[in-house]
């Protein structure tokens, strides 16, 4: 349907205006709004966890808003799935690339539109020649008969935009499209948006790179905790603006950690390699220190931590505990040499959902507690209830299952399941992923006083400002390898952001500077 | 914008030669491979008993007895892909083999349309595992469990004591399981008839694609728009349908149906399609090679008598040759993913682009 995506009519091309939407008892939207025309790449900012992704995806058909205005091209809409959503003209590439793994990469492309010859049989041949000139365009060489297993994250990224290009939709969204991307790949993304944009189409362009969305985008809409903030032209505004607008407070204020007193190395890791997935890592972390592992989501991070506690195994390297070897593979004996470990997804790796609060926070330590091969429900109570005192898990009774808490509370229960092991090193993956605000800034307190009273703190975070109010030193994970090892002082978002893009070999350029080379 | 130099263009690593990619599908083709074994039992078995092949008779057996097993892995094979399984198969196929007899003893329709009575019946019976599983979101393996033991359950409580004789069916139709044309048995052609039809749409139909899409990622398939939910109904229609046509097969072939027909042959049905290469987690794998390990299957139970191995081993080799499919998968794809790992971090790729020849072409482009 060519044309439809004109400007021109008077009407934005997409208007979402207080639209919110709740999980159970988390609200990820309060009142989003976001007013898009033809013609235009609209930048939409926010930290992790604003409702960016949410607005993106209730405009893709995947969620159904719970109110407000939803309006695409001036008729209201609620889109009940994505073929929906897709039919009306609207083409989303997501954060993380959702492909078919067994089919091949040009199969991908056009799954449920192939082209098709007489008989409505698929013309496979047309099919790869339009995938072949779907990848010239965007200037990379990928074979369209290959599947799309084993594709590195920045070639499933470049058939995710292609495969929404080849929609040739009235809206295309992006939900940071460059993350994996390299500098000439990203260049040839800005051209075809850039392109798309002289169509006439309308693009939102989600990033936090904002080198990039000022060197890409016409407007920016700022979001916070899961509201509208502002909109703006980009020639009206300045990096400053949007970060304390996306920020609306003071980063110490959020993140307190306070200085405590280094000790020893407890955890030495030598040459860790998977090949694949990570190389040649090497640290130390001391008591007392809170190390983040930072870097882009799927750099690695959450690999190593695994590789290190023993769930993974790993090609070559060590890991030492106080000067131990650890057994590679084994996660008892991580545990045995004092590892605790949060992953990144409590409910399904962190915690029993349906168990009570006591038998979660009993469950690691459960060896000790049994007398003659028993275990009472007064014993694990016994057992639970300083921890959970101590970190202040709010909840009536410890009999309560942990499904029916808040995140914050479930992720307090993970840690006070990990404390009661007593542990020398404890390993955080995420630690505040989708817990409000409020509860943030206690589970920081917690870690802070974990690292006060002795305790190696390894955190993985994609948060940067956590990152940089929590961590005595920063280690920035960049495509499986360390790409930098910065201290407090030195870790800003500049030199942490250049090392875990993989553009730190120049020297970090200023902020300001960098806008003038815009202007 | 930027001017891509020509250094830039060569990021990623090329694709092999068409000619070594062709030998590599050879190589990997697990239809081939598993037709490479059915020949080589046939020859060994025939060195030993030359009318084991020679002889028209065993022509003959060769050919039509796995006739049933073929329709119903064909059928299998459409509902495994989609990241599913069918249980209920055998019990369909029972109930669905009475039916036809019923038919020709009660009402004295003409056969066409008894086949059409009895294949829309399995397919009936399909929809119903179709609707729980693809609307219930319950997994299919305990919903085909289910309705295995309550298709069977009606079955049994229908027929009592009572058995369908080859006597009551018309002679005409009886003929259908000894007819041959060109030697061929005709059931083994109408097989393979019903085998070419569903093998070609899911390789050139859309929604046949989809069925595969479905299988390799559910969420990914959702968030494509696909309809999921539609294609997974069809999918155990075609199989509950296949299942009626395996039920008519079974009245032509054997004449008499008890109680006991089409007893746990889904077993043999999933054993077929996974020694045929059909990925049991769905998403890849050919009616082809299912319908090849079915004869592969039919004929070592017909084969190993001959040869002098004790009925014991026969189970045994059946199931080894399923383990064997399955640990040859497994060691595959962990190849597979460790050369792609290796060629990511040796090749040509994104790590030895230098680190700032995107922000010098930014540069040089203002």
């Amino acid at each position: 349907m060519p044309g439809t995506w004109e400007a021109g009519e008077g009407w934005p091309t997409l208007e979402l205006r207080d639209v919110a939407k709740s999980f159970g008892a988390v609200a990820a939207l309060r009142s989003g709004t976001l007013v898009v025309h033809g013609g235009s790449i609209h930048a939409l900012v926010g930290e992790n966890g604003a409702g960016k992704s949410t607005l993106v995806k209730i405009v893709a058909g995947v969620h159904r808003r719970d109110g407000g205005v939803f309006r695409f091209q001036g008729r209201d809409v609620d889109f009940g799935s994505t073929a929906e959503s897709k039919a009306n003209g609207i083409a989303v590439i997501y954060q993380e690339p959702t492909l078919f793994p067994d089919l091949s990469v040009a199969e991908n492309i056009f799954m449920g539109r192939q082209p098709l010859r007489a008989g409505r049989r698929i013309d496979r041949a047309r099919m790869y020649a339009e995938s072949t000139a779907l990848f010239a365009r965007l200037g990379v060489e990928i074979d369209p008969r290959r599947p799309a297993r084993g594709l590195s994250i920045a070639d499933q990224q470049i058939i995710e935009i292609a495969k929404a290009i080849s929609l040739d939709a009235a809206l295309l969204v992006m939900d940071e499209p460059t993350a994996a991307l390299s500098g000439v790949e990203v260049d040839r993304l800005f051209a075809v948006a850039r392109s798309l944009r002289d169509e006439g189409r309308a693009l939102v362009f989600i990033s936090h790179r904002f080198d990039e969305v000022f060197d890409l985008c016409d407007t920016v809409t700022v979001m916070r905790d899961g509201a509208y903030v502002s909109t703006d032209a980009i020639a009206d505004t300045s990096v400053d603006q949007i970060v304390a607008r996306m920020v609306g407070r003071e980063v110490a204020e959020l993140f307190p950690k306070t200085p405590a007193e280094i000790g020893d190395v407890v955890l030495e890791v030598r040459g860790l390699q998977r090949t694949g997935v990570f190389h040649d890592v090497s640290f130390d972390v001391r008591a007392g220190e809170i190390v983040a592992l930072a870097g882009l989501v799927g750099a690695g991070r959450s690999e190593i931590a695994r590789a290190v506690f023993g769930v993974d195994r790993y090609d070559a390297g060590e890991v030492r505990m106080a000067g131990r070897r650890v057994r590679p593979g084994r996660p008892r004996a991580a545990i045995g040499a004092g590892i605790a470990f949060v992953p990144e997804d409590r409910r399904q790796q962190g915690l029993v959902v349906d168990g009570s609060v006591a038998r979660n926070v009993a469950s690691v330590v459960r060896g000790r507690l049994d007398r003659a091969g028993l275990l009472t429900n007064r014993m694990e109570n016994r057992a639970a209830a300083p921890w959970a005192g101590r970190l202040e898990v709010k909840t009536n009774a410890l009999d309560m299952a942990a499904t029916t808490m808040s995140g914050g509370n479930q992720q307090k229960v993970v840690l006070a399941k990990w404390l009661a092991t007593e542990p020398k090193l404890l390993i955080v993956d995420e630690p505040t992923r989708g817990i409000d605000v409020g509860t943030k800034a206690e589970v920081h307190r917690l870690l802070s006083d974990l690292a006060g009273q002795g305790l190696a703190i390894v955190m993985i975070s994609s948060e940067l400002p956590e990152v940089l109010g929590m961590a005595d030193r920063v280690l920035v994970v960049h495509e499986g390898r360390i790409t930098a090892d910065l201290s407090r002082a030195e870790a800003t978002p500049e030199s942490v952001m250049h090392a875990a893009t993989g553009s730190s070999a120049g020297p970090p350029v200023p902020a300001t500077n960098r806008q003038e080379v815009k202007a | 914008m930027s001017t891509i130099t020509p250094d830039a263009i060569e990021v990623r690593p090329s694709a092999l030669s068409p000619g070594r990619r062709a030998l590599g599908t050879v190589l990997r083709s697990r239809e081939l491979a598993v037709a490479l074994v059915l020949v080589a039992l046939v020859a060994l078995t025939t060195t030993k008993s030359s009318s084991f092949l020679l002889g028209s008779d065993g022509w003959r057996s060769l050919l039509v007895n796995p006739s049933i097993l073929i329709v119903l892995a064909v059928g299998q094979t459409v509902v495994i892909v989609t990241r599913n399984v069918d249980l209920s198969v055998g019990s369909t196929l029972g109930l669905t083999a009475y039916l036809t007899g019923r038919l020709f003893l009660d009402t004295g329709l003409p056969a066409p349309v008894v086949v059409l009575v009895a294949v829309a019946a399995g397919a009936g019976l399909g929809l119903v595992n179709g609707i729980l599983v693809a609307f219930g979101k319950v997994p299919a393996l305990v919903i085909t469990l289910g309705t295995l033991y309550i298709y069977r359950g009606i079955f049994l409580s229908w027929a009592g004591s009572d058995r369908v004789n080859a006597g009551d069916i018309p002679s005409d139709f009886l003929r259908l399981g000894t007819a041959q044309v060109l030697t061929v048995p005709v059931l083994t052609i109408v097989a393979l008839v019903v085998l070419g039809l569903v093998g070609y749409h899911l390789q050139t139909a859309r929604s046949g694609r989809e069925l595969y899409a479905i299988g390799s990622d559910p969420d990914a398939a959702v968030l494509y728009g696909l309809p999921v939910a539609r294609r997974v109904l069809f999918a155990f229609m075609v199989s509950g349908a296949l299942a009626g046509l395996a039920g008519v097969f079974y009245v032509a072939r054997y004449g008499t149906v008890s109680s006991n027909a089409g007893l746990s042959i889904e077993l043999q049905a999933v054993g077929a399609a996974v020694i045929g290469g059909v990925a049991i987690f769905g998403g890849s794998g050919t009616v082809w090679g299912a319908s090849i390990g079915a004869a592969l299957l039919v004929t070592i139970n017909s084969a190993l008598p001959v040869l002098g191995i004790s009925d014991f081993w026969q189970r045994a080799v059946v199931g080894a040759l399923i383990l064997a499919a399955v640990v040859l998968d497994r060691v595959l794809s962990a190849r597979q993913a460790r050369r792609l790992a290796v060629a990511r971090d040796v090749g040509p790729g994104h790590l030895v682009i230098e680190p700032n020849a995107g922000a010098g072409d930014k540069e040089a482009a203002r």
